[in-house]
């Protein structure tokens, strides 16, 4: 048990070299994009509608396509189901993703320039948790307000989860729904940091034959 | 006995005439078929079919004439596509029912509007307004950012029969009017039908456009004997600072006109020079006659000119480059071009033969360039891009292609019936474009199915790509057309809701919390948001004899996103596009309760969206 972590504590120790560095590096610059571009972009059409409604999530506001108006048509919509309007402000994730992210980032620096394997490791489990959490809360979003749905609606539906990703038909509404560039670059970071922490592993195992 | 033979001769005669015509009479002219004009069904069909959903490549801007109004076309489709209400109220947009195009209409409920006339910049067409006159000495201007009618000026004073109108110059500086009807002036004037040539006025005038807001004002006017004005051009080009007006009735003649205005070979065009009018007027040479600045020919000269043309010319046109002035007299078999260098001659070298209450007019042999044979009754002509012009023909019923310089007639089309204004694709601009012509029919007898004795116009498609002439279609429009115009559809850019930010109306609201009522006194503001799928608020109560403004707001900033508001037995309706706001006011002299509701078909629940006007009862 002591030879474990002792092992784990020299393996934690490990100062990485060039290349996980500046894959944690360019992890880095990769956060930059969801500040840039949607996370997830959900699209809608209708025989009414034939270019789509378009609702775009960044992952500090909500937004929609032909300057805004769409996600306006598609809360003049969904009122007559009962759904709560979609906004900005309902949205407590669009507080805290933009936050998380920053210190994600100044810590995936932190790993950079100090360089042991144990940064490594704390950030690639931290964003995955990170990852995972914010997927998990958007989804329940989702969920939620198509499970919350005012009792007194005009046309009464039953409640439904939009598609998270992929096509489904709602009511005369066809609906898209894939992740944005932001979550591709997100996804890309999630990526780089588990090959970074595999090439550091790979080239401590070159330098200690014993280990 | 010799009599007698000679009766039985003479009736063997008729006998024989009589078995004659029985076996020759046809059953329809020989000319039948060119006469009922027909087309080449392949082709036509092909050249005019639009697929759903496909778009036109032209709109077209059709006159109403005494319907008041102005109807948009989709070319080749001959599609009506919308109705723009412009002298007469129309209850499917709200149109004369709100405040504001109440007080634009005025004490008037019809107009007869002839002459579109679409806004240019450098002698195109610049797809900004679109100008058009109306009979009652007014004159509209419709911006088409949103097709909707935005200014009415007049009745302006002492013209009288605005019929020589809207046309303007070539960077939009004036649109013209002119005199019909002369009358003693100003208005009000009473002078016995005796005293005609001395006492009675035409007048034609430049009515000012402000060049980035297209506002109307008054510019000037010029006393003219008492002729009928009855159409205008403005020169461009090589005559740009001239405008020209036909006139007939320059016998000066009263009672049966049709007889006593037929008299002369020829009546005449008034050339103006307007640069010379604006600049008299701002020299303080005008006289203010009903509060207009007017000047007077005799006493300012270098104005107005008289050119003679033909017997009782109806329409003048200038060719794309300015150089030739087509005027056609109505009683002729030809049409005339006047050399606008050769007009600049005479009156340099005072070649006239006479002068009409001071007006000098120019001698017509030293000033036309060629009498064109196109056929009976030319009225109007428009040009095609390659030195064409096109005449319409109402006698003959019929448009002739001819050649401007060379003078010869190429083609001919018949007309299903006599048409009266032609319009060619952008054919009255510096660069006509020359693939379609429309012919505005005054008859259209037969040739639809039958609708009872009042009978829609038609209008006819006519391909002008190639040297003959061909008849595409056929279409019944709304009465009346008369003069229309066509442009390439890519040079307009309508907006489809009016954006949020660009209302500054101050009684706007755009939140349902702010709708409700206010009272000061028996004033009462009602601010009402309409949004799918409610009237808020669905109940307005006021009292017997209150004076009620509500002030309606569409919230909504989705394209074709209308709401209307229908208020039962109190005779309003206004309808309000996707971010617009409209008041109307009345007096609530009835007490009782009021439905009101959305008459606009909006969305699956527009059945519901409806409230009460409760009027107290006073006391």
């Amino acid at each position: 048990m002591q030879a474990l972590i002792e092992k784990t504590n020299r393996f934690l120790e490990i100062p990485l070299g060039v290349a996980p560095r500046s894959m944690v590096l360019l992890a880095f610059l990769l956060l930059v994009p969801c500040y840039l571009f949607p996370l997830y972009d959900m699209t809608m059409f209708a025989p009414q509608y034939p270019e789509g409604l378009r609702l775009h999530i960044y992952s500090y506001k909500l937004d929609g396509g032909n300057a805004g108006q769409d996600i306006k048509e598609i809360n003049v919509l969904n009122h007559y189901i009962g759904m709560k309007d979609l906004s900005t402000d309902e949205f407590t994730e669009f507080k805290w993703i933009p936050f998380v992210v920053g210190a994600l980032g100044l810590l995936f620096l932190r790993a950079a320039v100090l360089g042991k394997m144990a940064h490594l490791v704390d950030v690639l489990v931290l964003y995955l948790y990170f990852g995972l959490f914010a997927l998990w809360s958007f989804a329940y979003k989702m969920y939620w307000y198509g499970h919350h749905l005012a009792p007194t609606a005009s046309v009464k539906v039953d409640a439904f989860t939009p598609p998270l990703f992929g096509y489904k038909k709602l009511a005369n509404f066809e609906v898209y729904a894939y992740p944005g560039l932001g979550s591709y670059a997100l996804a890309l970071v999630a990526l780089l940091l588990t090959v970074a922490l595999f090439l550091a592993w790979r080239s401590s195992r070159r330098l200690t034959p014993s280990g | 006995m010799r009599n007698k033979g000679r009766i039985l001769l003479g009736g063997l005669g008729i006998v024989a005439v009589g078995l004659l015509a029985g076996r020759c009479a046809p059953s329809a002219p020989k000319g039948a078929k060119k006469a009922g004009a027909v087309s080449d069904v392949a082709v036509a069909a092909q050249k005019t079919y639009i697929a759903p959903g496909d778009l036109d490549e032209y709109y077209m801007f059709s006159s109403g004439g005494h319907s008041g109004q102005v109807y948009v076309y989709g070319i080749p489709s001959m599609r009506h596509l919308s109705t723009i209400p412009v002298y007469t109220p129309y209850p499917a947009t709200g149109y004369g029912f709100d405040d504001e195009s109440k007080a634009m209409l005025g004490n008037l409920t019809w107009g007869d509007a002839h002459h579109p006339a679409l806004s240019e910049t450098n002698g195109d067409y610049d797809g900004r307004w679109l100008f058009i006159n109306d009979m009652n000495g007014r004159l509209a201007r419709i911006d088409l950012r949103d097709f909707k009618t935005k200014q009415i000026l007049g009745p302006i004073p002492n013209v009288s029969g605005n019929h020589a109108s809207s046309f303007l110059t070539p960077n939009t500086e004036y649109a013209v009017m002119g005199s019909r009807f002369s009358i003693p002036i100003p208005k009000g004037t009473v002078a016995g039908i005796d005293k005609y040539a001395t006492d009675y006025k035409g007048v034609v005038a430049g009515i000012k456009i402000d060049a980035k807001t297209g506002e109307m004002a008054l510019g000037w006017q010029i006393l003219m004997p008492p002729f009928d004005y009855d159409l205008g051009d403005a020169g461009k080009k090589a005559s740009d600072g001239w405008v020209f007006f036909t006139s007939y009735n320059t016998e000066r003649a009263t009672g049966k006109l049709e007889v006593t205005a037929s008299q002369r070979d020829r009546d005449y065009i008034a050339a103006v020079d307007w640069r010379a009018a604006e600049k008299a007027v701002a020299e303080g040479k005008a006289d203010t006659i009903g509060g207009v600045k007017v000047l007077d020919p005799k006493k300012v000269p270098g104005v107005v000119y008289f050119m003679p043309c033909g017997k009782s010319p109806h329409g003048v046109d200038v060719s794309p480059d300015g150089k030739w002035i087509i005027g056609s007299g109505k009683l002729q078999g030809v049409t005339t071009a006047f050399n606008f260098e050769k007009v600049q001659t005479a009156i340099r070298n005072k070649d006239f033969t006479g002068d009409e209450d001071g007006i000098p007019v120019l001698k017509y042999e030293s000033i036309k360039d060629a009498e064109v044979p196109v056929g009976l009754g030319p009225l109007h002509t428009q040009f095609g891009p390659d030195g064409f012009a096109y005449t319409s023909l109402f006698v003959d019923s019929a448009i002739a292609k001819w050649k401007l310089g060379t003078w010869e007639v190429v083609d001919k089309v018949p007309m299903s019936y006599s048409i009266g204004h032609l319009a060619a694709a952008e054919g009255d601009t510096v660069s006509p474009d020359g693939n379609y012509l429309v012919g505005l029919n005054k008859l259209s007898h037969g040739r639809h199915l039958s609708v009872g004795p009042s009978q829609p116009e038609s209008s006819q498609l006519v391909d002008i790509t190639e040297e003959k002439m061909k008849l595409l279609y056929d279409a019944f429009t709304e009465p009346e057309p008369h003069y229309a115009q066509i442009v390439k559809a890519d040079k307009l850019h309508p907006i489809e809701v009016y954006p949020k930010e660009e209302n500054k109306h101050p009684l706007a609201i755009w939140d349902v919390k702010d709708a409700g009522v206010t009272r000061q006194g028996n004033k009462v503001i009602a601010k009402v948001v309409e949004v799918r799928s409610t009237i808020t608020p669905t109940v307005i109560e006021v009292n017997e004899g209150d004076i009620v403004t509500v002030a309606i707001t569409n919230i909504e900033q989705t394209t074709d996103e209308l709401h209307g508001f229908g208020l039962l037995d109190y005779n309003i309706n206004v309808v309000v596009d996707p971010g617009e706001t409209k008041t109307f006011t009345f007096t609530a002299t009835r007490k009782g309760v009021y439905p009101y509701y959305c008459t606009n078909f909006c969305s699956a629940l527009h059945q519901e969206m409806q409230g009460y006007l409760i009027v107290k009862p006073r006391g």
